[in-house]
């Protein structure tokens, strides 16, 4: 386990000898601001709603390009190689790398905490939605980490790991609203499927445990679905 | 201490590997030659446990690579070919990564980079970002990757490829050096690099073992005839044969060249018993001078091409 430390911090700091991580952050910034208070003033409202609304579509795309290299460039370089025949195990690799995206998208989540306090000298700010609208979107990021990691690990090719993961994080974020045309009922059973409907539960100020279990058993199952491949490619 | 028992491997229907089997002792500088795409590099990838085997078994010590691969990994250091290291790190920082993930410990870890880089040489490139360092300079790195936390056995693939000669005489010198203390399993299609590094050398040839000892053993075994090779002035060929055939140990004399009254040929021996002095007298009743008159020694060149050869 201590590897895994060992691996993440190495992923995490590579972000940010690269040009990756500033890239990144800064057209994640561009865009949420943007977006946010493009609208802000019109609504006259001091709320965050609109910043929680897009993040699903955000990290839709953001997120694919934070997670495409982790193995597509190993297994490209052959890093992927000296990797494996250090002292590691698979679990150790595959949770190294996704909790350096963790803490990446944490760094990433953290400028956007001024737009709350700015918003709280304006008016009064209810701070139930934020607070659930911050742990929505840690655990929708980290369960889309978990998808790109898996998109990843299928391919050398980064940009096939990149649509791959990006494809599968949209239809998990607009899977209602593509099946608008099925019956009440049947729609509802893939809405419970999608992630933004577990999001906008969770960022609505509620947490409730139904949404907490969706997200970290996408997490898990798509982290075991990566250690599953790559034990198929040895 | 470690052993190689019907070792197989198949990359879909195509046979990499085909039952090889040998052991290698402690402290053993063990090379594996053999033409491209012999199954080198897979057996090395196997070994330290990258790859697994479609059957067969290797085992160090009490160890096996199924069920103690981590406990292998930690006795192996190894440099796969062309040393794929982390283009955007530094060399000290990827060191530092190393000595990490193979447990060195926090009080011996500056000391101990610092002794590999003394050792591999490479002082100097510390503080640059791999992506720009010479194909030698890579290299050493790499060593140091694979001698991080003092493994006792290291294995490297082609650790000379692709370098300038003064290059490969060093980074052979540090395999001698790492070899007095260590076993160390190295492939290479460098001949002269198997003769002057090893203690024992295997040639594989697709996916099989086609011969394996010292490299004297291999000579010795593979010379079942010999060649000796003369020069003579003044001297008419067809004469010479003539003279030449009442020696029952020769199997036949062939001609080189004749050139301004200088006739070259090889004769072509039979049996390992040395027929010089035999020939010598024969010469000595004609007028010609002898210009040269030697054995020609085989080499592990030689032999190597005979094993490896399309048939």
């Amino acid at each position: 386990m201590k590897n895994s430390l060992n691996i993440c911090v190495r992923e995490f700091k590579s972000y940010f000898t690269s040009p990756i991580a500033y890239i990144v952050i800064s057209i994640f910034l561009i865009i949420t601001g943007w977006f946010f208070f493009a609208t802000f003033f019109l609504y006259n409202q001091a709320e965050l709603r609109n910043f929680f609304e897009l993040l699903p579509i955000t990290f839709s795309f953001m997120i694919p390009a934070i997670t495409m290299k982790l193995f597509s460039e190993e297994i490209n370089t052959g890093s992927y190689e000296l990797l494996y025949t250090m002292p590691v195990t698979n679990l150790d690799v595959v949770l190294g790398k996704f909790f350096a995206v963790f803490a990446f998208l944490i760094v990433m989540l953290l400028p956007t905490i001024s737009y709350a306090v700015f918003v709280s000298f304006l008016g009064e700010l209810d701070y139930g939605p934020v607070i659930g609208g911050y742990i929505g979107a840690v655990l929708m990021g980290a369960s889309f980490a978990a998808i790109g990691l898996f998109a990843s690990s299928l391919t050398r090719n980064q940009i096939i790991a990149f649509i791959i993961g990006m494809t599968f994080c949209r239809i998990l974020t607009l899977i209602d609203k593509m099946l608008f045309f099925l019956p009440g009922k049947v729609l509802n059973i893939f809405q419970y499927l999608g992630a933004d409907f577990h999001f906008q539960n969770i960022s609505k100020g509620i947490v409730d445990s139904r949404d907490l279990i969706y997200f970290i058993s996408v997490s898990f199952v798509m982290l075991y679905a990566t250690d599953l491949i790559i034990n198929e490619n040895k | 201490m470690i052993k190689i028992e019907e070792l197989t491997k198949y990359y879909d229907n195509v046979c990499a590997v085909d039952k090889i089997s040998f052991e290698i002792k402690k402290g053993e500088i063990l090379g594996l030659l053999g033409p491209n795409g012999a199954g080198k590099t897979t057996t090395l990838r196997i070994l330290t446990c990258y790859m697994q085997p479609t059957s067969g078994n290797v085992s160090f010590e009490n160890f096996n690579i199924y069920d103690n691969s981590l406990e292998i990994k930690k006795m192996v250091g190894y440099l796969p070919e062309s040393a794929p290291i982390y283009p955007d790190m530094l060399v000290y920082d990827y060191l530092n990564f190393v000595a990490d993930v193979r447990g060195v410990e926090k009080t011996g870890k500056e000391k101990q980079i610092k002794e590999l880089a003394d050792l591999c040489g490479i002082n100097e490139v510390m503080h640059k970002p791999v992506i720009e360092l010479s194909k030698g300079y890579k290299q050493r790195v790499g060593l140091a990757h694979a001698m991080m936390n003092n493994p006792e056995i290291l294995v490297l693939d082609e650790p000379t490829s692709g370098l300038d000669p003064n290059q490969i005489i060093d980074i052979r010198n540090i395999i001698r050096e790492i070899g007095k203390k260590r076993t160390v399993i190295f492939s290479t299609h460098i001949l002269s690099e198997a003769e002057a590094t090893c203690d024992r050398i295997i040639i594989i040839n697709k996916g099989k073992i086609v011969a394996d000892g010292s490299t004297e053993q291999l000579k010795e075994k593979n010379s079942s005839d010999y060649l000796i090779h003369i020069s003579l002035l003044n001297a008419e060929f067809n004469d010479i044969k003539k003279s030449l055939n009442d020696i029952s140990e020769i199997k036949d004399v062939v001609l080189k060249s004749t050139k301004d009254k200088i006739v070259d040929f090889n004769i072509l021996c039979k049996t390992k018993n040395d027929i010089r002095s035999e020939i010598y007298k024969k010469i000595k009743n004609t007028d010609s001078i002898i210009l040269e008159f030697h054995t020609e020694s085989r080499t592990l060149e030689t032999i190597f091409r005979e094993l490896t050869r399309e048939s």
